[in-house]
């Protein structure tokens, strides 16, 4: 090794790294078409998970095929033509951080602590026979340690909750990370969101929630061992049915609702 | 090296195991060991990485210069959890989510590089090879051993199936909410090891 060519350690690097670098860029580029179309179908497993349709036996494209695709408008809550913004080629997680369909939020504006929002918003409509059954609405917020991304199912009268579904998260596995339990996610079922005066009234208790009497209709348990994430929940509930979020659109939809 | 491959292969289980006798990968011990599936899966990756990276390095190793080895040998590695992670997440995607930052922490896995360094650069490539494999052998033996005990008290269940159903489940066991937290690997890990080194004095530094 002593009489090693002064040149040499520089072409075994130029080597090694143009052999690695067109390994892992061929992995990339080829495999990207399957990890996307993944990607897909774990968002669309998750809607189902909350729309309360999810059936292992059938296949997803099969149970997804009542559900239709529409963007919102959060500050007008109404629909967006398929013209103006294609839903099946709207990025929302790109669309908050551009200038023209994002807007950054004032730090007292932004309970659920997402820094920047964005201007539309995919929704989901499961329909049957021409009428509305459910709309699944996305939403995200910080926890203790990370963004918490779920999907909330409404009824068609857009009052009460028909089921959530938590899919993407980074909080502690078994304390936090617990919003991921089934168990704990039917308890949102049939809960209302909005009390009488149109103020967000759900919440969440510490441990166990009400079973009787007027706070039963809005409380969800609390995770014990997780306070921070259920405050995070808690905000992120808040803030996305909240004039900032869908309270326009669920307004829309509700006077709709009554006239039809 | 006068070791037949089958004496590679199962020293680094028991006799001279990654974690237990050379204390190597403990961080990632202490990550994926919540739940045996996601131990299983990061085993694997692992063993597969350190197999394939000691491999290369050894087929290579009168090419390179010794002043660059080390910068060559993270490259090669990077490379192949990088293959790893991107297949994962392409063929396995539930559980490329589950095991999300940890499988491209690999690359920093102090066992990958300690065979490298330590056996792929002198030897050749067959008993790189079977080392390789037996050193993420016995890092999975140790990672599966403390997932199973976390996963069972910490969550009450093995390899996602119900055993001892938990409270929050309508059940009557409470979890043990320290092992859930990785810290309780540590634990766990100095148990496996006090256990390995009765068994083997051997193991046991002189004082």
């Amino acid at each position: 090794m002593a009489d090693e060519h002064p040149l040499k350690p520089f072409y075994s690097v130029l080597v090694l790294a143009f052999v690695c670098s067109a390994l892992v860029a061929g992995a990339a580029v080829g495999l990207r078409p399957m990890q996307e179309a993944n990607r897909i179908t774990d968002q669309k497993k998750h809607i189902l998970y909350a729309a309360g349709l999810y059936d292992s036996t059938k296949s997803i494209e099969e149970m997804f095929s009542p559900i239709e695709t529409k963007v919102v408008e959060l500050a007008t809550g109404k629909f967006i033509s398929k013209d103006v913004i294609d839903p099946a080629t709207f990025k929302q997680a790109k669309a908050a951080m551009t200038e023209k369909y994002g807007q950054s939020l004032a730090t007292n504006e932004d309970i659920a602590k997402i820094r920047r929002l964005e201007k539309y918003s995919v929704v989901y409509l499961v329909v049957k026979d021409g009428t509305t059954e459910q709309i699944i609405l996305p939403v995200r917020g910080k926890g203790l340690w990370s963004t918490m991304y779920a999907y909330v199912a409404l009824d068609a009268d857009m009052t009460s909750i028909r089921g959530v579904s938590f899919y993407e998260h980074g909080e502690t596995p078994g304390l936090g990370g617990e919003i991921e339990n089934k168990t704990w996610q039917e308890g949102w079922e049939n809960k209302l969101i909005y009390s009488g005066d149109g103020e967000v009234a759900l919440g969440f208790a510490k441990g166990k929630s009400s079973k009787t009497g007027e706070a039963a209709r809005y409380e969800i348990d609390g995770l014990s061992g997780a306070t921070l994430t259920t405050k995070g929940v808690d905000s992120l509930m808040e803030f996305w049915f909240g004039d900032h979020g869908f309270k326009p659109f669920i307004t829309n939809m509700k006077k709709e609702h009554s006239n039809g | 090296m006068a070791e037949s491959n089958k004496e590679l292969l199962s020293r680094s289980i028991f006799k001279r195991n990654p974690i237990a006798l050379l204390v190597l990968g403990i961080c990632s011990a202490l990550a994926v060991t919540g739940q045996m599936t996601t131990a299983f899966v990061m085993s694997i990756c692992v063993t597969l990485v350190v197999a394939f990276s000691s491999m290369t390095i050894s087929i290579v190793r009168f090419q390179i210069p010794s002043s660059v080895r080390i910068g060559l040998q993270i490259t090669v590695i990077a490379t192949l959890v990088i293959l790893v992670d991107q297949a994962l997440k392409a063929f396995y995607f539930d559980l490329s989510k589950q095991l999300s930052i940890y499988v491209g922490l690999i690359i920093t896995n102090c066992i990958v590089m300690g065979r490298a360094e330590g056996f792929a650069m002198s030897n050749p490539p067959i008993p790189s090879f079977i080392d390789g494999l037996g050193n993420g052998l016995g890092y999975g033996f140790i990672l599966m051993s403390v997932a199973f005990v976390r996963e069972l008290l910490g969550s009450g269940s093995l390899f996602g199936y119900e055993i001892l159903q938990l409270t929050t489940n309508g059940g009557w066991y409470i979890r043990n909410g320290l092992l859930v937290l990785p810290a309780s690997a540590f634990f766990l890990i100095a148990l496996l090891i006090w256990l390995l080194r009765s068994i083997d004095p051997e193991q046991q530094e002189s004082e």
